[in-house]
């Protein structure tokens, strides 16, 4: 036999960088998601613009430099770095959820130091994103409440027509805001108005029928006059988050269905003393809450049972607060207590891991 | 009825970019012979195989060089016919990592020379005759783990429920079963059915992912000219992981495997496609797995495309054989983009786990490393197809919190990458994980060490002690007879002085 011819190998060899599994990039980023649920917040914005006036946008302003300025300073503080946490949009959603739990006619340092609270005390303290046991917003604005009660209570009626003076425009607005000025010859009282929450509240208190009250003027087709639309637009940016695959949808229809189920059950019991089930759902910031407030990721449950329970539990305290408890709407309060519970729902509420225990 | 569509989904478990069809425009490409081989002698877990062959000696294709220790372990076989040039240690790749094993380097002679292995190579009768000839035959489980056939049949042998043919192939940019599944479905449906005669299996389920149409179409009408009552085709949807081995049990039979158990232990056994046909080519022509076909893609390359690949094929050879690279490859993947891992050099030659090499450019993988905090979003936990909660993981992890690693079920993490992907923080969760569970190892070791040590402590405490009450005992036995002794002593002392007093007394009376 002859000799095998031997064949040169291949050329040089290639070399090449190493990273660890999985290759396949990313689907979706933090910025990405945080600015979808500021887009999915315009059109509620324009229609509390519509409504109420430019007192949102102007608040906003306000709270997110606030927002902005304090993270940067506190990172810095914690040498940290600030423009990757900055670029991330998480304060300026903490602002938005803030500007429209606020009343629309504020002086600026309310905003302001709402905008402070949510990120130094409610976020930073805890260890910045990702950290916070509670939600931010609803921190500061339960803080805001408790502190100062007259301003956070000056409510606007809505635009309908009806008014008996001009509403404020934007400079109006600014001026108001950074100057305590109002136009010449009129008063903070000329112009606000308790919300429909308030108001038939007060008005079961004084023992008047709910059906009386809801062919007033204050109450529109389905929710508080104005209001209705307000929440409308915002179950709407919400109903886009849901498809954007933003949230998940145990949140929000639970949060709806534990407001709606007290509400229904009890209005039909007796329609005199207890409100609506659209009122309930349409007014104050109940679509707020159920939508953008308690889905919340970083303080909300985690696992799917759990946010069903977390949900509920927060439509049924906004009712209880609204119905039984000292404040007209109950979402800060009911968002914060559930806060609290979520380590605890969150370990009771895993589910069983492949290939352990019985199906 | 051969065909079922399956409609129930996993849980967990993502929809990803195929990234299949560039890969599946040509047919496979055959009959390549490099000119040299390097043929690695320890491919999976278990034992290497023993090599039988000297340096300088002349071998042919499928002739033994080297064959199984104790199990589990396979034969290995030349892929070419050649010269044995070096038997040395090189870094070859496996189911999950690089690793160093002996290789047999040898040089071509580009006749592809077959082997005549004579009556040996018959199909014997009977199942242990069989299964003792596909573990010599070096038969090894073709769909990335390399896993020996026999051993992994053997187990279940007898007990078998269902025998599952895995044609899922889910993770992205593998496209070698599909393409078998094409070219060669009743070859594919006969060594199915030989598996099931092999194991007693009373059903026989081959499983084929959804965006395979043609697979499945191939499969399907193999099936049905088999027409085996045991043999059924199902069609499952398109979701990552579903291919893996847990996961497809879950999703066909709705069965969990359990937690640190194999699948034989509720009756079920996988086979990849490729050891179907593998299996049908040993028992048909008595061939020992000498090839197997290899993906070789990514936008790296030049004509991406399958490739049957004697085992031993440098990578570099096969990429050229592809058209060669293109000028921005930033990362060369040894299996799919989820699982796979990624290789230094070209300088490889591939094993019984290739299953896929791709040459990724920079726009197709993750390059990007940093992070954002942990939002706790929990899209991680509803994509674990194990139904881990990833985000408490993470926490646990960092903190090296073992006993909660351990109750939020650190080991039944199959490092699938789900979490990853949809990470919207991007962090490195699957790494994290795989570092954990080497770290929780460790401590596991350590504990058991300490454990032992205390043992080993409190025993010698206690034989100090008896040592020492033994000592004690033996020294008052030794004083009592340093004693007694002694009043020995004092007694022959006096009794000889009062013989010498009597002896005195007798001298001075006359």
């Amino acid at each position: 036999m002859s000799e095998p011819e031997f064949r040169t190998p291949a050329a040089s060899p290639r070399r090449f960088d190493t990273a660890a599994a999985p290759h396949t990039p990313p689907m979706r980023s933090v910025p990405q998601i945080m600015r979808r649920v500021l887009y999915a917040l315009v059109p509620a914005a324009l229609a509390y613009t519509w409504f109420f006036g430019f007192g949102l946008l102007v608040n906003f302003a306000i709270a997110a430099a606030a927002a902005l300025a304090t993270e940067a300073a506190i990172l810095t503080l914690r040498r940290r770095p600030v423009r990757r946490a900055l670029r991330d949009c998480s304060a300026l959603v903490t602002a938005a959820l803030l500007a429209f739990a606020l009343p629309p006619l504020l002086p600026w340092w309310i905003p302001a130091l709402g905008g402070f609270v949510s990120i130094a005390l409610a976020k930073q303290l805890y260890g910045g994103l990702g950290k916070n046991v509670f939600n931010p917003a609803m921190v500061s604005y339960a803080l805001l409440l408790l502190s100062f009660p007259i301003q956070m209570t000056q409510w606007l009626p809505p635009r309908m027509g009806d008014l008996d003076y001009a509403p404020l425009d934007i400079v109006e607005q600014v001026r108001y805001s950074l100057l305590d000025e109002l136009p010449p010859g009129s008063t903070v009282d000329a112009y606000t108005r308790a919300t429909p929450l308030d108001q038939i509240k007060e008005g079961l208190r004084e023992q008047r029928s709910f059906r009386e009250m809801s062919a007033s003027s204050m109450i529109g087709t389905f929710g508080g006059i104005g209001w209705e639309w307000v929440n409308s637009f915002v179950a709407l940016g919400g109903i886009y988050l849901l498809y954007a695959g933003i949230i998940r949808w145990q949140i929000p229809v639970a949060t709806l269905a534990g407001l709606a189920a007290p509400a229904l059950l009890l209005h039909l019991v007796d329609p005199a003393r207890f409100a609506s089930l659209t009122f309930h759902l349409f007014s104050g910031a109940a679509m707020l809450g159920a939508f953008f407030i308690a889905t919340d990721p970083v303080s909300a449950a985690a696992t799917d049972r759990g946010r069903l329970i977390f949900g509920a539990s927060i439509g049924f305290l906004i009712y209880a607060i609204r119905t039984w408890g000292g404040y007209p709407d109950g979402v800060a309060f009911a968002v914060l207590l559930m806060n609290a519970a979520v380590p605890l729902i969150d370990r009771y509420t895993r589910p069983r891991i492949y290939g352990h225990g019985e199906r | 009825m051969v065909d079922v569509t399956l409609e129930r989904y996993l849980t967990g478990g993502i929809r990803l970019l195929a990234n299949k069809t560039a890969s599946t425009e040509e047919p496979i490409l055959r009959d390549i012979v490099p000119p040299q081989l390097v043929i690695a002698l320890h491919q999976h877990g278990g034992a290497s195989a023993i090599p039988i062959v000297k340096v300088g000696q002349d071998v042919a294709k499928g002739e033994p060089i080297a064959i199984p220790e104790s199990p589990p372990s396979a034969g290995v076989h030349a892929s070419s016919s050649g010269r044995v040039r070096a038997i040395e240690t090189r870094l070859i790749p496996t189911g999950k990592r690089l690793r160093e094993s002996l290789c047999i380097v040898l040089d071509t002679d580009g006749e592809d020379r077959p082997f005549d292995p004579g009556p040996a190579g018959a199909w014997p009768q009977g199942r242990e005759a069989r299964l003792e000839r596909v573990r010599s035959a070096g038969i090894a489980g073709l769909g990335g783990a390399a896993f020996p056939t026999a051993t992994k049949l053997e187990r279940v042998a007898g007990r078998c429920k269902t025998l599952i043919v895995n044609g899922a192939e889910c993770e992205p940019y593998i496209s070698c079963d599909d393409m078998l599944m094409r070219e060669a479905p009743a070859e594919i449906v006969s060594g199915a059915l030989e598996m099931a005669d092999l194991v007693g299996a009373p059903l026989c389920i081959i499983a084929i992912e959804r965006d395979k149409p043609r697979a499945l179409h191939a499969i399907r009408d193999a099936a049905i000219t088999a027409a085996d009552p045991r043999l059924k085709v199902c069609e499952i949807p398109t979701v990552y992981p579903a291919g893996g081995e847990r996961q497809l049990i879950e999703l066909l039979t709705g069965d969990e495997v359990p937690s640190g158990a194999f699948p034989y232990a509720i009756g079920y056994v996988c086979q990849n496609v490729g050891t179907a046909y593998a299996l049908h080519r040993l028992a048909t022509r008595g061939e020992p797995v000498t090839s197997r076909i290899v993906t070789v893609t990514g936008g790296g390359v030049d004509r991406p495309r399958n490739v049957e690949a004697p085992i031993g094929t440098p990578i570099g050879y096969l990429v050229e054989r592809c058209g060669g690279y293109r000028d921005d490859v930033v990362r060369l993947i040894h299996g799919g983009s989820m699982m796979g891992y990624t290789l230094p050099s070209d300088d490889i030659p591939i094993t019984k786990a290739t299953s896929c090499i791709i040459a990724a450019t920079s726009g197709e993988i993750r390059q990007s490393y940093e992070e954002w905090a942990c939002i706790r979003c929990g899209d991680c936990a509803t994509a674990c197809p194990a139904r881990l909660q990833p985000q408490e993981l993470l926490v646990a992890a960092t903190a090296r919190d073992f006993d909660a690693l351990e109750s939020l079920g650190l080991d039944d993490c199959i490092e699938c990458g789900c979490c990853d992907v949809v990470c919207p923080s991007h962090i490195v969760l699957t790494d994290r994980f795989r570092h954990a569970k080497r770290l929780y190892a460790e401590h596991a070791r350590r504990l058991a060490l300490s454990a032992e040590a205390e043992l080993r402590h409190k025993r010698r405490e206690q034989r100090l002690r008896l040592s020492e009450e033994g000592s004690r005992a033996a020294q008052e036995a030794l004083k009592a007879k340093l004693r007694a002794d002694n009043e020995a002593r004092r007694k022959a002392i006096a009794a000889a002085v009062e013989r010498a007093r009597q002896r005195k007394r007798r001298d001075v009376q006359p």
